[in-house]
């Protein structure tokens, strides 16, 4: 976050170059009225490493994407370009018709609508529950108190935990945690959620709740990029599964074809190691 | 899959670890190690407290007008309260001692205002605090409107001085310091080299050295015709002081924060501003809390350096005190009783502070 102001100034010179180019896609008039995130040629560095190799994926709204690869192949990194928590420094990304930029302005309105899931959860640990799911709608929304707070225990009843609204993260379990993430992002009203191996860091009993409340939010409709090796949610819920390494999509396709009949070695390989156990 | 959501109330201990005996058990005899150090502990006790318990109240001497009624081995607390005044007020004229006392009462009030966490509306607590306070605390010590009469800086002393510096240099360390601290992490090269250097610079000088330079070398930079008040340049020294020691605590604790927390405040839409304020700062400030009081009790125990450029502060007095031939070998009792003082407030900061990490622990651990 320390870098919203600053990146503007680091990252000038790298931007430059691309300037022009940004502007003309910044014009909403560009992307089809039903695509909701478009990745265009996205090129990453971390110094001399290429994370992300010439990106290309379209996302449709309600579209439920799953990301699977090995470990260090850059899906974060990919989902994490999208709301500008990771900066790319070469092509465009759209998403609901803005394209992301420098401008400060264009970063807080995309983050305003695409809600994130984090591995670790994230919650606000001096917080109660429900002022996790209230601050957002309060101070970035600016909705009064009331307003939010019944929103938040909407949510919080959808995930199934009204009842632990007035405690701390602290005193709730990892599943309980990541069901409060996924309600406080769900509070801003997102129009995208992007899930970065939400059941990774919870315990086998607690996959399953989070990966239900997942599963109702992608049968009503929501947009979803969801990196996971949950191959049984994937199965279920995805539109597509995408198979990155090295920085690459390496393959992308339905559930059906992309399980039974991979196309790349790299991918068989993958699949053979995920689901051997 | 079993989930309780009720906090199941703990039992109470078996009978054999409750009550005095199961204290002591546990506690001081747990061990023959343990047993033994206990009792040497005790001898100890029962070696030092008695004399000094003899000396400082049961051969004492309480009242009296001069050196001449201590009559009795012990303590010559006789000297404390005649000077009461002195210690207390400085040099204070004797007809406006209600103004400082008005200063006191406000102090009391508004900082039980706003530590105390049953008042209400400690919000507007906190606003007087910073806003309302200085100014009618100004506005009463030092006069010169509402037909109060100027009572100049040279007279103040005593306990009051060295609360006023005290409280100056923490309610302006606190703020500057934050925004140092933030500074120094900043990514624009321009803000974090400046707050470095600022941070070290103060950091590395001794107190002593600034005040020296605050009353001698600061003249020099000010313009001829701005005076500035010699006390004032003192709290300016004291406050950067303070400031560049807090950015570091808070420093600190903002390098313990998880890199999560500022993705998931970037990730909602919360600017660098709203983050630091609702989600980061409130974190920080917690963690940073023993590091924080620390520093305060340091620093109210370093204002007693102002004496050596000529303010009159709670120690300067004592020491005045001493040197007076009306009250020869008097200085055991000023020492113990300047100590005794500033420990007394030193102790009071060090248990708020441990009550209010107790009261802000939300179960979080990592
Ligand atoms: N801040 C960084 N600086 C340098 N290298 C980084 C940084 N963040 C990530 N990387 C590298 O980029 C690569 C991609 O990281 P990324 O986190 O996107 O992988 P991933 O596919 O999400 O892996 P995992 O399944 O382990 O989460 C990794 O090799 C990682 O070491
Ligand atoms: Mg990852």
């Amino acid at each position: 976050m320390h870098s919203e102001l600053e990146q503007v100034e680091i990252k000038e010179n790298i931007m430059q170059a691309h300037d022009h180019h940004q502007d003309d896609a910044a014009a909403p008039s560009h992307v089809a009225a039903e695509t909701m995130i478009e990745l265009t040629g996205v090129n990453k560095w971390y110094g001399d490493f290429h994370v992300l190799k010439d990106i290309n994926l379209t996302v449709r709204k309600g579209e439920r994407i799953v990301v699977c690869g090995p470990s260090g192949s850059g899906k974060s990194t990919m989902i994490r370009c999208i709301n500008r928590l990771e900066e790319h420094q070469e092509g465009i990304i759209n998403v609901n018709g803005v394209a992301l930029t420098n401008d400060l302005k264009n970063i807080e309105h995309i983050r305003k609508d695409v809600g994130m899931v984090f591995q670790h959860f994230n919650l606000f640990p001096h917080l109660t529950v429900l002022e996790n799911c209230t601050l957002a709608p309060i101070w970035v929304r600016k909705m009064p108190k009331k307003e939010a707070e019944e929103i938040a225990m909407k949510y919080l009843e959808r995930v199934k935990i009204p009842d632990q609204a007035n405690k701390y993260p602290g005193q709730l379990s990892g599943g309980q945690q990541q069901r409060v993430a996924i309600a406080r992002s769900l509070c801003m009203n997102p129009q995208v959620m992007l899930f970065d191996e939400p059941t990774s860091a919870l315990d086998p009993e607690m996959i399953k709740e989070v990966l239900d409340v997942m599963i109702e939010l992608a049968h009503e409709g929501m947009t979803m990029i969801c990196v996971t090796h949950e191959m049984g949610f994937a199965r279920t819920v995805a539109d597509r599964v995408i198979f990155m390494d090295g920085g690459q999509i390496i393959e992308e396709n339905a559930p059906e074809p992309f399980f039974n009949n991979p196309q790349s070695d790299r991918t068989k390989l993958f699949l053979s190691q995920i689901l051997s156990h | 899959m079993i989930v309780n959501d009720k906090t199941i109330p703990s039992r109470p201990a078996p009978a054999a670890n409750r009550g005095v005996i199961g204290w002591l058990r546990e506690n001081l005899f747990a061990t023959p190690g343990n047993s033994v150090l206990t009792l040497i502990g005790i001898a100890f006790l029962l070696w030092a407290i008695p004399p000094i318990l003899q000396w400082a109240v049961l051969e004492a001497d309480l009242f009296g007008s001069d050196k001449n009624a201590c009559t009795s081995e012990g303590a010559c607390w006789v000297f404390v309260s005649a000077r009461f005044q002195q210690f207390i007020y400085g040099f204070y004229p004797d007809a406006e001692l209600w103004r400082v006392n008005i200063f006191f009462a406000e102090m009391t009030a508004v900082l039980v205002w706003v530590l105390w966490d049953k008042m209400p509306k400690r919000m507007w607590g906190g606003i007087w605090f910073l806003t309302g306070f200085p100014a009618t605390s100004f506005m009463l010590l030092y006069g010169g409107a509402f037909g109060l009469e100027v009572v100049d800086t040279h007279k103040w002393g005593g306990l009051m001085l060295t609360l006023v510096i005290s409280l100056v240099g923490m309610v302006i360390a606190l703020p500057v310091g934050i925004l140092l601290a933030l500074g120094r992490r900043s990514q624009m090269p321009a803000i974090s080299s400046f707050c470095t250097v600022f941070i070290e610079v103060w950091r590395g000088l001794p107190l002593i050295t600034i005040l020296f330079m605050a009353s001698v070398m600061l003249p020099l930079f000010v313009p001829g015709d701005i005076e500035l008040d010699k006390l004032i340049r003192a709290m300016i020294g004291i406050s950067l002081f303070e400031a560049a020691l807090i950015a570091e605590v808070i420093r600190g604790g903002l390098q313990a924060m998880p890199k999560g927390q500022y993705e998931a405040a970037d990730a909602m839409g919360l600017s660098y501003w709203k983050g630091m304020r609702l989600v980061i700062m409130p974190q920080v400030l917690k963690i940073s809390i023993p590091g924080i009081v620390n520093t305060f009790v340091q620093l109210f125990k370093d204002t007693s350096l102002v004496l050596i450029i000529g303010l009159f502060d709670l120690l300067a007095v004592m020491q005045a005190g001493i040197a007076d031939v009306n009250w020869p070998n008097i200085a055991i009792e000023a020492f113990v009783f300047t100590g005794f003082v500033f420990w007394l407030f030193c102790f009071g900061m060090s248990r708020y502070s441990l009550s209010l990490e107790r009261k802000l622990d939300t179960g979080h651990k990592n």
